[in-house]
């Protein structure tokens, strides 16, 4: 501002109107409000499930609610480590078999495929994940179990048939986020790498794919919780007989299928373990999450 | 205006033995797809010596220069009609392999792209795909060519830190120690240093000077200034009208092209009049 102008003191330039800061401001609490009630509903559910698991701990105690093997609600034990580990050899399990073909998946769209062939090879992939899972467990009972069933001579229902019906459900969610990770990668680093006399293949597996290694890292942990919590086509499939692994083909169950054959019926203590099983999913998959982010620091 | 002519040698271009030739092009034409990119492109690139490429954006420099090591193949629908021979072999031959042609003719390119891995592996990436596997072998290659590449001072105590720490100037001068370690006979420049700092400029051209005892270089770039400093000879290319085909209008040494060229085009871009 120029002192010897007078007319410099009268500013020419137009205040903010009221009406204008108040429309702003309307705008950032209703944005602010949408994102609360996401938040707001996480730490409802966080609070229920835990208030009604609380008891579990009085009632049965935590060693032998976590690490007790008997789970007989009738005989009042209550022991889910035979759960616990039904979740993890099913999740692991589909993850072991689906990794790959997810992450394969994901190099050629990313890689291999023309335009034209990612053009509807991606939507299918995509598809896959908009397939409700009953009908992934109807499929699983009656193509996959009697085939398994003869295979391991054994009635079809466990780990195996769980496996390969939670592979193929939770490969959309890795080779989306995989190709994503793939495709972020520039392309200088696959022309440098090209230019020194890389094939292809020298290419994707020793620049492209380490290069975006932690986006596919994060993919699997993902699909990790896809998996862990995947609950109807689960308990459509792994026979649900509370007891440890004893092969493929031998029936189990998992936390998630076991919460769901229980809740119609169960009382009192019963009622507690299922809410404290609820809590150990809710424990897990916020430890998957976390994973997530403590990785996606890594990388920046 | 036809712009398909006649590539005019220099006057005063002394007249090659078989033996100082590392690439001979003839009568070269370039497509992307139905596009007709370059035209009629001869040129004989010298051993031992910096060869130019100038021409105002868009003329089809890099396209050329993309061809001397089949990097074009990666993009679909290309073609290329015309010969080009390395040491007398053709390089578009039937069944020659383009991964073992990039293995000799090598590149660097604008925008400094080293992997995001450590110093040490970058450097030991073109070693490693031939087979070297022995650490003291690695250890030596890797210090050699960041040696040769004018950097082993500045990195030789961080070789496990990522590339992609450096700053844009040393990382252009890693990718460069990368691609010496795969001793290519033929380096590939494509502006490599218009992404850069004016002191890193100055070292790459310093680099350049070094190693054309033992490489033979093509170097792309946009500034005449650096082609007159760092070249031996120079090409003009120019694509007088869109959506033509880019031609090779004057090619000779580069005191003569910047002092007496033989085409008016050339004089006008040189000048500045246009470009």
């Amino acid at each position: 501002m120029s002192v010897q102008n007078p007319a410099a003191s009268k500013s020419e330039l137009t205040l903010v109107s009221r009406e204008t800061q108040v429309k702003e401001w309307l705008l950032a609490a209703l944005f602010f409000s949408c994102a609360f009630v996401a938040v707001l509903g996480v730490a409802l559910i966080f609070a229920f499930v835990g208030w009604k698991a609380w008891p579990i701990l009085g009632e049965v105690g935590f060693g032998d609610f976590l690490f007790g093997t008997v789970w007989a609600p009738s005989d009042g034990s209550f022991g889910i480590l035979a759960l616990i580990q039904g979740s993890f050899v099913v999740t692991l399990g589909a993850l072991a078999l689906g990794t790959p073909l997810a992450v394969g998946t994901a190099v050629f769209l990313s890689e291999i495929a023309t335009p034209r062939i990612r053009s509807f090879v991606r939507p299918a992939v995509e598809l896959l994940a908009g397939i409700p899972s009953v009908v992934y467990g109807f499929f699983g009972v009656v193509l996959l179990r009697p085939l398994i069933g003869e295979l391991t001579g054994s009635v079809g229902f466990g780990p195996l048939t769980a496996w390969i019906v939670l592979a193929i459900m939770i490969v959309p969610t890795i080779a989306a986020l995989s190709e994503d990770a793939l495709r972020s990668i520039p392309m200088g680093i696959r022309e440098a790498s090209y230019a020194m006399g890389a094939t292809q293949w020298q290419t994707i597996y020793k620049v492209v794919v380490p290069a975006a290694k932690i986006g596919i890292i994060d993919a699997i942990i993902l699909g990790m919780g896809r998996a862990i919590g995947e609950t109807m086509a689960v308990l459509m499939l792994v026979g649900n007989a509370p007891q440890f692994f004893a092969g493929v083909g031998e029936p189990v169950s998992t936390l998630t299928s076991q919460i769901v054959m229980d809740m119609g019926y169960s009382t009192g203590t019963h009622r507690t373990a299922l809410f404290g099983m609820a809590a150990i999913l809710f424990v897990i998959s916020m430890a998957l999450v976390l994973m997530v982010r403590l990785l996606s620091r890594l990388r920046d | 205006m036809t712009p398909v002519q006649a590539t005019s040698f220099h006057h005063n271009l002394p007249h090659s033995e078989p033996g100082d030739v590392k690439i001979s092009v003839r009568g070269l034409n370039f497509w992307y797809s139905d596009f007709n990119a370059l035209t009629g492109i001869s040129v004989e690139i010298r051993k031992k010596a910096v060869t130019a490429f100038i021409g105002p954006s868009g003329c089809g420099k890099s396209t050329f220069l993309r061809c001397m090591n089949r990097m074009n193949d990666l993009i679909p629908g290309t073609r290329v009609e015309g010969t080009m021979l390395l040491d007398g072999a053709d390089i578009y031959g039937q069944g020659v392999d383009p991964v073992d042609l990039r293995r000799r003719v090598g590149m660097i390119f604008q925008q400094p792209n080293p992997f995001p891995q450590s110093i040490y592996d970058n450097v030991a990436y073109g070693p490693r795909l031939q087979g070297v596997k022995k650490k003291s072998d690695l250890d030596g290659l890797v210090e050699e060519s960041l040696k040769r590449a004018n950097l082993w001072k500045e990195v030789k105590d961080i070789l496990g830190r990522g590339g992609l720490t450096l700053s844009g100037g040393q990382q252009q001068r890693l990718c460069i120690a990368r691609v010496l370690a795969v001793e290519p006979e033929v380096l590939l420049m494509d502006e490599p240093c218009s992404a850069i700092d004016p002191t890193s400029v100055q070292k790459i051209e310093d680099l350049m000077a070094e190693l054309k005892d033992t490489v033979t270089i093509v170097i792309v770039t946009h500034n005449m200034q650096q082609a007159a400093r760092v070249s031996d000879y120079t090409a003009f290319f120019l694509q007088e009208l869109a959506g033509e085909p880019a031609a090779m209008v004057e090619f000779g040494r580069t005191s003569d092209i910047f002092t007496s060229p033989t085409d008016k085009r050339t004089e006008d871009y040189i000048t500045g009049r246009f470009g």
